[in-house]
């Protein structure tokens, strides 16, 4: 009994320090190649001078914002401006930790994973908001402004496509909903056409809305550097705006993760050969490809076009979906 | 309707076509030039400060002190003095020196020079500390390039 309650607490502190490492790391390396890849968009080169290919860039730019002092504007509310950037970050990480990597690496199994990581994943706005508001600057207002309308424009397709996908799934349970993807790829519900012939609409939906959660461009309409400076995160230096930018990575990574969990059949192969971490891994890296290489091949749109997007196509598909599953499933 | 459709078409079409450039870019060739370690091949007429040219045969400088750079010089920038050595036939510059933190690079000495003594060098990498190091002594910078 003595023997399990330590093996539990052992594991317990392995993930969480495993996780945060986890993260860090993939925000740190993302960094890279967000530098790297729009590099080669861009017929450039990239940081190329720190470490052979650039490879200790990221250390080098921790470092200097470890060394940066932490301003706190005197008008500032200075509880809610040093509270913020935990609070964008903290969610993440909770959000990470609900993530089945493999069968046998996952730090929480829940019934109601699917859930409960949309509602961590809320919570960063809200800390975003905080942030920008207690700054003090119109900018960073401006932007907290934003990051609330945006979001709350883009959980509504999101969600409407995650209620589709539990009538489908009939599970919220994230280890389930992988298992039910064994076999091969025609077995994932990116292609479940027999479910809904709407599944890979429903992936690019999701695909969009996530890019919108996380705040990523074309929807960094929070971060618009050529009009509010730097949106929410104005008057944060260092680690502050440190964490802001770990916690983006972080939320790249758990929307990448989830993606692949839900539609790319986690870490099942594709071919029904040799599933595991590996799997996930190569699936969830695509996709963040895929992010960098979105945010670097279209301009950031308007803020009436973002709000259109969602309220004049998004929504009205997601719900054509969910009508369209709910006949499917009531007929076969 | 229609348009509705059609609007969403074109955009989810345009949006694919984006992609597909950036995507075809990266698999080119960077154009970037590493310029500390690499530079690009100057263009033929670019003007850096003036230089004495040196003759291919004899390995001399060609400027026989005639003035008239320093006379056509419109920012007064160049001064030089010649002398006539014992035994020789011709005059030769003694000192020539360009004063070019004043200089406008406008080309007018190498134009007027008679005896193509002058010419544009292909320096470029001129960051100093000190505003003297802008007053050239061109004689000794010829003597400099003819030991290389």
């Amino acid at each position: 009994m003595a023997h399990e309650l330590t093996w539990q607490i052992v594991r317990v502190l392995l993930y969480v320090v495993g996780l945060i490492a986890f993260a860090a790391f993939n925000a740190a390396y993302l960094s890279l190649l967000e530098r790297k890849i729009p590099a080669w968009f861009q017929l450039r080169y990239g940081p190329k001078e720190v470490g052979p290919w650039g490879l200790l860039q990221p250390v080098a730019d921790g470092v200097k914002l470890l060394t940066k002092q932490l301003l706190v504007q005197a008008e500032s509310d200075v509880l809610l401006f040093k509270l913020a950037p935990v609070m964008v970050v903290v969610p993440a990480i909770m959000c990470l930790a609900l993530i089945p990597f493999s069968e046998v690496l996952w730090a929480r199994n829940i019934n109601v994973g699917l859930l409960a990581l949309f509602s961590f994943s809320a919570i960063h706005v809200l800390g975003t908001m905080l942030g920008g508001w207690s700054s003090y600057n119109k900018y960073a207002s401006i932007a907290a402004a934003r990051v609330v309308a945006q979001n709350i424009a883009y959980e509504i397709p999101l969600l409407l496509v995650m209620v589709t996908f539990v009538m489908v799934t009939h599970s919220m349970n994230l280890f389930d909903i992988v298992q039910q993807q064994a076999g091969g790829f025609w077995h994932w519900y990116l292609l479940r056409v027999q479910a809904s012939p709407l599944m890979p609409v429903a992936f690019v939906i999701f695909f969009i809305c996530m890019l919108a959660e996380a705040n990523r461009a074309p929807f960094d309409m929070f971060e618009a550097e050529s009009e509010l400076v730097a949106g929410a995160f104005t008057e944060y230096s260092g680690m502050g705006f440190g964490l802001f930018f770990i916690a983006e990575y972080a939320n790249v990574l758990v929307s990448c993760s989830l993606a692949t969990v839900l539609f790319l059949g986690g870490w099942q192969c594709p071919f029904g050969l040799l599933p595991g971490l590996h799997w996930f891994l190569i699936k969830m890296y695509a996709l963040c490809f895929v992010v960098i290489w979105v945010r670097w091949s279209f301009p950031r749109t308007q803020f009436y076009g973002l709000l259109n997007l969602s309220w004049k196509f998004l929504i009205p598909v997601a719900f054509l979906h969910l009508v369209l599953t709910a006949v499917m499933l009531k007929l076969f | 309707m229609w348009t509705y459709f059609k609007e969403l078409g074109q955009g989810a079409w345009s949006l694919l076509v984006g992609m597909w450039i950036t995507l075809r870019f990266a698999f080119q060739r960077p154009v970037t030039v590493q310029y500390p370690y690499a530079s690009l091949q100057l263009p033929a007429r670019f003007r850096g400060h003036i230089r004495l040219l040196l003759d291919e045969q004899t390995g001399q400088h060609k400027c026989s002190a005639c003035m008239a750079c320093e006379r056509a010089c419109p920012s007064g920038c160049i001064k030089l003095e010649g002398h006539k050595p014992e035994g020789a036939t011709k005059r030769v510059v003694k000192t020539y020196t360009l004063d070019f933190t004043t200089c406008s690079l406008c080309g007018l000495c190498v134009e007027s020079c008679n005896f193509d003594a002058l010419d544009f060098s292909k320096d470029f990498n001129l960051a100093a500390f000190k505003k003297e190091e802008f007053i050239m002594d061109l004689v000794k910078r010829a003597e400099q390039e003819r030991k290389k």
